[in-house]
């Protein structure tokens, strides 16, 4: 039985919602509002005019080479996040659900990396890939590889990749910790006994239960790696080189902030939305019928 | 069809025994049940030889070759469990295919097989149900089912008819049983039930503790149980404890008369006692009384008998032949 409070007039529970009304409005709408309203204008460099242009920002992105190859690099590297840093979290989970001593030491120090900023992170990446001074550049020389990811595109991406995912990494362990946890010891002992070796189990038994979860992480996953990751690459690569490593969040920000082309800038932060709206409405359709079996 | 030999097993967790070295051979086609309140090792007994905990000294043989390390596919067994554990994502048919499969059975065998043991079973019609469509009977039989299909040499049966309800269970006993004979497969069957225990076993182990009290047949055990534990535990309602000097005749050591409810009468003379309450349950009726000694006892007689008022001062008699004495440290004098 639900017990619920009723109240009797208007106000007070207006005024209970008041704060969180307000903090959507403030730090939703109107800035949403604003990116949708600026993206119709041309700003002048100085922020004293605007020259209405329509639809003309979207045309001129669709149209524009540079921006077609950030969706593309978007891609690469929110698909390459998500993968890494849900393969790593599902093999960690396994192991930590198959542990039976310490693995209350295990767990804990698996989730600390959920508490390192991504910024933080990257400048940790940073260091030790540092072209001249980092540790593990260092070690690659010596095994006679010339890491540089200043130059590399490819090595750039490598590193803003591992360096998103590994913050990552415990946050999606928790997720496939807990559903290896939700799945009955008996329905493996069974499948066991049914003759079932240990990838077997886990092709036909474990990954099918887990799937719900799966689903869920994998649009979380993509989702942070659209948006989180701009203080990782930031830090590490600044979009660089050559816009190797430039997603579509990091446009947003070179192009606005950098460039000072506000109309632009708004018009990509309107097809984020859109973007975000799409992967929102998918992951509520899919939590409606959440369990597959 | 196999026989099985549990030879002095025992089992630790970390620093507490469990198990304290249980032997007995089971003969080709017997149906075994392991019977004991929760906590005595009975299910941890079973999970043993399902290969599904480690043995930590004795050895278990099936079919005489010895399986102590052999994982629990390569023991050729069969289990079913209390929750069931059916695959939740699989249709009922896939459920009993899923071994067979793995296996690398051919298909057609397989199918051949799955509705062979769903015909038995009575789950035609259910075969691509999901588990959850399913009552609580209806996943009893598919786990039943997903065991028949293997053709092991050995069933395994942990507690499987205590999520049923009370009607239901006795239906399914009955089935299990049947099915049992039919297919002539050595079974091993753990329940905390002792009346499950008494109709389905040829023999039966009675568990206290970690340890076999006594293992015999259903109606042996409960004419000459060898501890006070099992003379408590087979029979309902279970036997009366008396202290032993009610009887001038108690031999030397005996502390507990022990004697079962349908064997005490009530007549005109003999130990006196206090009807307390009276439960007329049709057939028969439970007359509990107490006793001025202290203790109270419980009288089994036919519905035909006066059924004594309460506070009514009645005595209680008894045959020589149908009493137990038992020493101080629970066994049998």
């Amino acid at each position: 039985m639900e017990k619920r409070v009723t109240f009797k007039g208007i106000w007070l529970p207006l005024l209970l919602v008041l704060p969180q009304l307000v903090i959507t409005a403030v730090f939703f709408f109107y800035p949403a509002g604003q990116a949708v309203y600026q993206s119709l204008f041309i700003p002048d460099p100085f922020g004293l005019s605007m020259q209405w242009v329509g639809l003309g920002n979207f045309e001129y992105l669709l149209g524009n080479a540079y921006y077609r190859a950030s969706f593309v690099t978007t891609a690469i590297f929110s698909i390459a996040v998500t993968v890494v840093s849900m393969g790593v979290a599902l093999y960690l989970a396994v192991l930590a659900d198959r542990l039976i001593k310490g693995s209350g030491v295990y767990r804990t120090l698996l989730i600390w990396p959920y508490a390192v900023a991504p910024a933080v992170a990257g400048v940790l990446w940073l260091f030790m890939f540092n072209t001249r001074v980092g540790v593990i550049t260092w070690y690659l020389g010596v095994l006679g590889y010339d890491w540089n990811h200043v130059l590399n595109g490819e090595e750039a991406m490598g590193l803003v990749v591992v360096a998103s995912a590994w913050g990552r990494i415990s946050y999606n362990f928790l997720f496939f910790l807990a559903g290896l946890q939700a799945i009955p010891r008996s329905v493996i002992e069974a499948a066991a006994i049914d003759g079932a070796r240990f990838w077997t189990r886990f092709r036909t038994i474990v990954w099918p239960l887990l799937s719900p979860t799966t689903f869920f992480l994998l649009v979380v996953n993509i989702v942070y790696a659209f948006f989180e990751t701009f203080g990782v690459i930031h830090t590490i690569t600044g979009g660089g080189p050559q816009q190797a490593t430039t997603i579509l969040v990091y446009k947003v920000f070179s192009d606005g902030f950098v460039s000072q082309d506000l109309g632009s800038s708004a018009a990509q932060s309107v097809i984020l939305l859109v973007i975000v709206g799409a992967l929102t409405i998918l992951q509520f359709k899919y939590i409606e019928r959440r369990v597959h079996y | 069809m196999a026989t099985v030999s549990l030879n002095g097993i025992k089992k630790t967790f970390g620093k507490t025994d469990v198990i304290h070295g249980i032997d007995v051979e089971i003969e080709d086609g017997e149906f075994i049940v392991i019977v004991g309140p929760s906590g005595c090792g009975k299910s941890t007994l079973l999970r043993m030889v399902a290969g599904l905990e480690t043995v930590t000294e004795g050895e278990i043989r099936i079919a005489g070759a010895r399986v102590n390390d052999r994982e629990p596919m390569d023991r050729d067994i069969a289990m079913v469990f209390q929750n069931y554990a059916l695959y939740p994502h699989m249709s009922v048919f896939d459920n009993m295919a899923y071994g067979l499969k793995i296996a690398g059975t051919p298909k057609a065998e397989i199918a051949e097989r799955v509705n062979e043991a769903a015909t038995l079973l009575q789950l035609s019609d259910y075969l691509h149900r999901r588990p959850r469509e399913l009552s609580g009977g209806q996943r009893q039989r598919v786990a039943m089912g997903r065991a028949i299909v293997r053709k092991p040499s050995v069933f395994l049966f942990d507690e499987p008819l205590s999520n049923l309800d009370a009607k239901l269970r006795v239906q399914m006993r009955l089935e299990i049983k049947q099915l049992q004979r039919r297919l002539g497969v050595t079974s091993l069957y753990v329940t905390h039930d002792q009346v499950e225990a008494m109709t389905l076993a040829d023999r039966m182990i009675v568990m206290n503790g970690g340890r076999a009290d006594q293992i015999g047949a259903p109606l042996e055990v409960y004419a000459n149980p060898q501890t006070e534990f099992v003379a408590g535990f087979i029979g309902s309602p279970p036997m009366n404890f008396l202290p032993s000097d009610i009887e001038a005749d108690a031999p030397d050591g005996a502390r507990t008369l022990g004697v079962r409810p349908e064997h005490l009468r009530i007549a005109s003379s003999g130990t006196p006692a206090t009807v307390v309450y009276s439960e007329a349950l049709g057939a028969e009726t439970l007359v509990h009384v107490s006793l001025p000694q202290g203790g109270q006892a419980t009288v089994r007689q036919d519905a035909t008998m006066p059924l004594p008022a309460e506070g009514t001062a009645v005595h209680l008699e008894w045959n020589a032949t149908d009493r137990f004495f038992f020493d101080a440290d629970g066994r049998r004098n």
